[in-house]
């Protein structure tokens, strides 16, 4: 509807456009403002878009962002063929569909549980806490992850060794997943409530009313009252987490990665960065990146609609 | 309210009773949860590596040391890093509220036709972009490779999310006949921005600059993709050099090799000690700035 509207100013019949100058005239004010804002998204980010041909050229060095001639879909074979392919894809998959399975539903746990605290100081001390990791950069989460879980030094290394833990977590295979999503739990659990909390906090009084004077307990009223009122921000929130899920992990990823761990730990984008900036491959590099795109585009259509089917929720 | 008070004493089951145990035992066991590790780098930054290294060090600093920060301090890698995060992250704050404010405004406005539009035209770029090596390609082209002009003009120079916060709180916070008034007055939408609606928001100003402040500081992603000369490194790739590299000392050593176990305490040590340098001045305004991050947040959340 929007694109619609859009094209349809500049298309009008003559007899009309006299009000379009006026309107840009009365306007123009309100473009030049906007103007600066439109200028850096096209080229920081409607570019970039365009120079996704590159995946479909041969790189070359004069012909710049979209490349030279065209190679139709060869890199797309050349990755699909590599002994890679499969690694790539399921570990891209695995690591975003737990960061979504655990991740999501543990801030409205939180939310939840913080808004059955009555005494205000408490709730507040622990709400500041709990806000805080989300501050803290990328480096210094996985610098303090190191540290902490090194297995002759940390203190966490040094307590799972006791409960029976052997090894070197941080260069294990089965580990990576589990500390992935648990420390990015850690990190962000407190933050990504707030907004469930708004939400429980705008739930009609006389709903707890009623629900009481029906006999309903603490947890029946949470079961009853509190989640069915709290569903749309729930649906809305997973819908836009499922587009940016593929997204955001590489630095943490990337950070986290040893030589040892790799196995599990290379996913699509850490290997286009190593073959495209590192070496210098920038067509096969973006066309492997492409497949990211399209995960993250099919994973935010396939929640959409489901979404729409079930609660008539949906983006678009 | 007498009665509801009445209500809720008369219907406490002991279910309710369990169930509020429970709750307290978790909150206490979340808040140290989260708790406990940052209380730990600041006792372990302080405390002698080796009390530290055979974990006696728990509850309470022992054996006191600063060998760590002296060697921070004496270290000109850090200072570099730190001075250029301090200038791109000021500079940039500025040049990302420069843009998004008055494009928030425009955006707020009912009247302006392409608004829809151009709506859609800043929210698509959330869910789809070019990728990598597009951009990095765009980055070259531009010759941006190597500038400090990077960490200031990137795809994430205008926040969609901070550009929606904005406009929701022009829209809920602007009275409508406001304008109206001012332009009976011959007002133009460039001082009533400049005169009547920046005044009125500093609210939601504070809350989007600290926004793009707290993400500049944080930002590793550009240095690591645009940037090679390490004079123009900003903190948190000198940090990951530090912490995960394990390059801790700038002569080189430290990285276990010969040294062994004894430059291992040490190093670590330095790493628990950069960690509070690096982080300080967002863990110092934190507390004074909290309100105002969740504001943010419930401001978004408005129109979903």
């Amino acid at each position: 509807m929007a694109l619609i509207q859009g094209t349809n100013t500049e298309t009008l019949p003559k007899a009309k456009k006299a009000t379009v100058i006026n309107t840009l005239k009365r306007d123009y004010q309100l473009w030049l403002m906007i103007l600066p804002a439109i200028i850096c998204v096209i080229i920081f980010n409607y570019i970039p878009m365009y120079g996704i041909q590159l995946a479909f050229r041969e790189y070359d060095f004069t012909a710049g962002l979209t490349g030279g001639d065209w190679a139709g879909f060869k890199y797309f074979a050349q990755f699909i063929n590599s002994h890679l392919f499969w690694d790539l894809i399921r570990n891209t998959l695995l690591i975003s569909i737990t960061t979504i399975v655990v991740g999501f539903p543990a801030p409205i746990a939180l939310a939840l549980l913080v808004n059955q605290i009555r005494w205000k100081r408490g709730k507040r001390i622990l709400q500041t806490t709990v806000y805080l990791p989300h501050f803290i950069s990328i480096v210094v989460l996985v610098g303090l992850l190191n540290v902490m879980l090194s297995p002759n030094t940390g203190v966490l290394g040094l307590l799972l060794a006791k409960l029976g833990v052997e090894g070197n977590l941080l260069a294990s295979v089965n580990a990576f997943v589990p500390i992935y999503v648990l420390s990015d739990v850690w990190q962000h659990v407190g933050w990504n409530s707030i907004i469930y909390l708004a939400a429980l906090a705008a739930v009609d009084p006389q709903l707890y009313d009623a629900a009481k004077i029906d006999g309903a307990n603490k947890w029946q009223i949470i079961r009853n009252v509190e989640i069915p009122a709290i569903i749309p921000t729930i649906i809305i929130l997973l819908i836009l987490n499922m587009g940016t899920v593929i997204s955001t992990g590489f630095e943490k990823i990337f950070l986290m990665q040893n030589s040892l761990n790799l196995p599990i730990s290379e996913v699509i984008e850490t290997y286009v960065y190593k073959t495209g900036i590192v070496s210098n491959q920038f067509s096969y590099a973006a066309a492997i990146g492409l497949f990211n795109t399209f995960i993250n585009f099919m994973m935010l259509v396939i929640v959409n609609t489901i979404a729409k089917k079930v609660a008539r929720i949906s983006l678009w | 309210m007498p009665s509801i008070t009445m209500n809720r004493i008369r219907n406490k089951k002991p279910t309710d009773l369990l169930f509020d145990v429970t709750i307290v035992a978790i909150c206490i066991l979340m808040f140290f949860i989260v708790a406990y590790p940052l209380y730990f780098i600041v006792i372990a930054s302080i405390s002698d590596p080796t009390y530290v290294s055979t974990g006696k060090v728990l509850f309470l600093p022992k054996g006191f040391s600063l060998f760590g920060y002296e060697q921070i301090f004496g270290d000109s890698r850090v200072w570099i890093g730190y001075r250029n995060t301090l200038f791109y992250a000021l500079f940039g704050t500025l040049i990302n509220l420069l843009l998004t404010l008055p494009a928030a405004y425009v955006l707020s406005r009912h009247e302006f036709k392409a608004r829809r539009f151009l709506m859609f035209f800043f929210i698509f770029t959330m869910f789809f972009n070019g990728g990598l090596i597009p951009t990095y390609m765009l980055m070259r082209d531009l010759s941006l490779l190597d500038t400090p002009w990077v960490f200031i003009f990137n795809p994430l120079t205008v926040n969609v999310f901070n550009l929606i916060i904005t406009r929701t709180f022009f829209e809920n916070n602007i009275p409508h006949e406001m304008f109206e008034a001012a332009t009976m007055d011959g007002c133009s939408h460039f001082k009533f921005f400049s005169t009547i609606v920046l005044p009125l928001s500093k609210a939601v100003t504070a809350v989007i600059g600290l926004y793009y402040l707290v993400w500049h500081w944080n930002d590793f992603f550009t240095g690591l993709i645009y940037i090679r000369d390490y004079n123009l490194q900003p903190l948190q790739i000198v940090l990951r050099d530090i912490l995960l590299s394990n390059q801790v000392f700038a002569e080189g050593a430290g990285s276990g090799g010969t040294g062994g176990g004894y430059a291992q305490r040490y190093a670590d040590q330095v790493k628990y000690g950069v960690i509070i340098v690096s982080s300080l001045p967002v863990l110092v305004l934190y507390p004074f700035i909290q309100k105002y991050f969740e504001k943010g947040v419930l401001i978004g959340s408005v129109k979903g």
